[in-house]
């Protein structure tokens, strides 16, 4: 039974298409990402299942209910955080908290929620004092308070420091942990990576691909490449013969291993320490969702 | 509801408008112009006279200013939005809005009256309850036609200017703040269009015990702007 079911969704503003024939479905207990350069149609899709924007085509339903017709129903059991929301200035933390869970029936324990977030001290703060970290933690709160099923999130790291972002991400595996279905929009592809176990990447209205992160990577057929420099000296053909190795290049003591696999890294280390050779300053360079993008699209994803 | 209310009160300026100012009008004109009966005002003090029209000052001001801009802002910043993100039903927030400003407004009013009393012997012939259902038709009607102008604007920065651009003549115009007795010609006849002549009208007439016959008009005029208010902008407002 999936969580999310969308076929054909079809959604226009004028003479734009914003969301062309999308389908796709989201599974219980998964971390589900739709990520893709800003305008892809993304947030225009993600309303559409939240049931704040009404389709011009397509059937949604979300948690087995129509978005359109039932949408009270589901509000109660899903939570959104959506990508640009402010709160009035001047409202405490703790009455935002109070606020929201008074419009559902079932809510959580409001200071355990804080405590959760970090935010258990700023709890009599005023929302325009709060840190941009400590807004998007709230904001995650405030989308968390009714304990729902499946959880959206718009862009939820979107002008944080790297910090912040890590924290967020933190906390999204953590309710995915819980048993809860999460579904986000993203234009980060690394956090499509780090965080998702799908990924569908939207470009300008259309799905263009849709599959985990590393079947994803792994179906482009790009070599990794590990880059590094040796002291003493080695055969390259000891390390052409490697498992999963496509290539070698050298030029006097550095050396670059193009291959592919999860084992790669491991079987090029284990090689050069067996034959006694140190090695210094390696790097991975791996290919990326960016490359993915890059690839299906001709394009790069402006960030 | 309890929030909304708090973070009204937290908006020091939208507090110092709509509850001083017209106290500071009240104690300017009454030291000027003391509360004895005159002539020129029927038989009534001018701080008799003043204080129902005053009490349209801050009918005005929530109306005209302080539900646009809130309302706005709020739409603005994406608070609307999100609110349509969970169950509560969009009837529950407008009622606790029209709650809350319409207790600041009876605040308001209240204060007037009792620093009225206290330092100027204000005068009252009316029947209380008959004052206050005026005052409340005023005030529903008023914030009626705020919301339809929240519905209108666009951005915060515009709802703050039509609310200005309407609000000042509206005051200076109906009688509420010069008093009615003292307009040219030109104005009374530009103010018998303004919502606000006949919320002074009404008010002042029934403060001095006129007869609800006399006061059809404006009755008429006040509840057809709270009809055609409620009507308009449950059909065009917008939460984003």
């Amino acid at each position: 039974m999936p969580v999310i079911q969308v076929e054909n969704l079809r959604k226009v503003y004028g003479d734009v298409v914003a969301v062309d024939n999308v389908s796709f479905q989201v599974n219980e207990g998964e971390i589900f990402g739709m990520v893709g350069p800003n305008g892809a149609g993304k947030t225009t899709t993600i309303e559409c299942i939240e049931g704040l924007r009404r389709p011009d085509g397509g059937d949604v339903h979300t948690l087995d209910l129509n978005p359109q017709t039932d949408g009270y129903a589901l509000r109660e059991r899903i939570g959104v955080q959506p990508q640009e929301s402010a709160l009035s200035d001047r409202v405490r933390v703790w009455e935002a908290l109070d606020l929201y869970a008074s419009f559902y029936r079932r809510s959580v324990d409001l200071n355990s929620l804080m405590e959760q977030l970090g935010l258990t001290e700023k709890s009599k703060a005023y929302f325009d004092k709060l840190s941009g970290g400590q807004k998007q933690r709230l904001s995650i709160a405030l989308a968390l308070v009714n304990d729902p099923e499946l959880i959206f999130l718009d862009e939820l790291t979107t002008g944080l420091d790297p910090q912040a972002r890590r924290v967020m991400w933190d906390l999204v595996k953590n309710v995915r942990d819980k048993g809860k279905t999460v579904f986000l929009t993203t234009h980060y592809m690394e956090e499509a990576e780090l965080l998702c176990d799908r990924v569908a990447i939207m470009d300008q209205g259309r799905i263009v691909a849709m599959d985990t992160p590393d079947n994803l990577i792994r179906d482009l057929g790009v070599d990794t490449r590990i880059v590094f420099t040796i002291d003493g000296d080695l055969e390259m053909d000891s390390l052409r013969a490697l498992d999963g190795v496509s290539r070698v290049e050298r030029s006097s003591e550095h050396i670059v291993v193009y291959g592919q696999g999860e084992t790669l890294v491991g079987n090029v280390v284990n090689a050069l320490t067996a034959n006694g050779v140190r090695l210094r300053d390696l790097r991975t360079e791996q290919p990326t969702l960016e490359d993915v993008f890059l690839n299906l699209t001709g394009r790069e994803m402006r960030d | 509801m309890l929030v909304e209310l708090k973070l009204f009160l937290r908006e020091p300026e939208a507090f110092f408008f709509t509850l001083i100012f017209p106290m500071i009008m009240l104690f300017v004109f009454g030291s000027v112009y003391g509360n004895k009966p005159s002539e020129f005002y029927g038989g009534h003090g001018s701080v008799d006279v003043s204080v129902p029209a005053y009490m349209g000052i801050i009918i005005a001001m929530t109306g005209l200013v302080s539900i646009p801009i809130s309302v706005a802002t709020d739409r603005e910043k994406g608070v609307l939005r999100r609110l349509r993100t969970t169950p509560v039903r969009p009837q529950t927030i407008l009622m606790s809005w029209v709650m809350v400003y319409f207790l600041v407004t009876v605040m308001g009013a209240l204060l007037l009256v009792v620093a009225g009393k206290i330092f100027y012997n204000l005068r009252f012939e009316g029947n209380v309850l008959y004052v206050f259902f005026a005052f409340v038709l005023s005030v529903f009607g008023f914030v009626a036609l705020g919301f339809v102008i929240a519905s209108l604007a666009r951005t915060a920065r515009s709802a703050n200017i039509i609310g200005m651009v309407l609000f000042f003549p509206m005051i200076f115009f109906s009688g509420a703040t010069i008093p009615w007795q003292i307009l040219p010609k030109g104005v009374k006849a530009v103010a018998r269009a303004l919502p606000m002549t006949y919320v002074v009208r009404l008010l002042q007439g029934l403060w001095f015990a006129e007869p609800w016959s006399k006061q059809l008009t404006s009755v008429a005029v006040l509840a057809g702007m709270l009809i055609i208010g409620v009507l308009v902008s449950a059909k065009i407002f917008r939460w984003e």
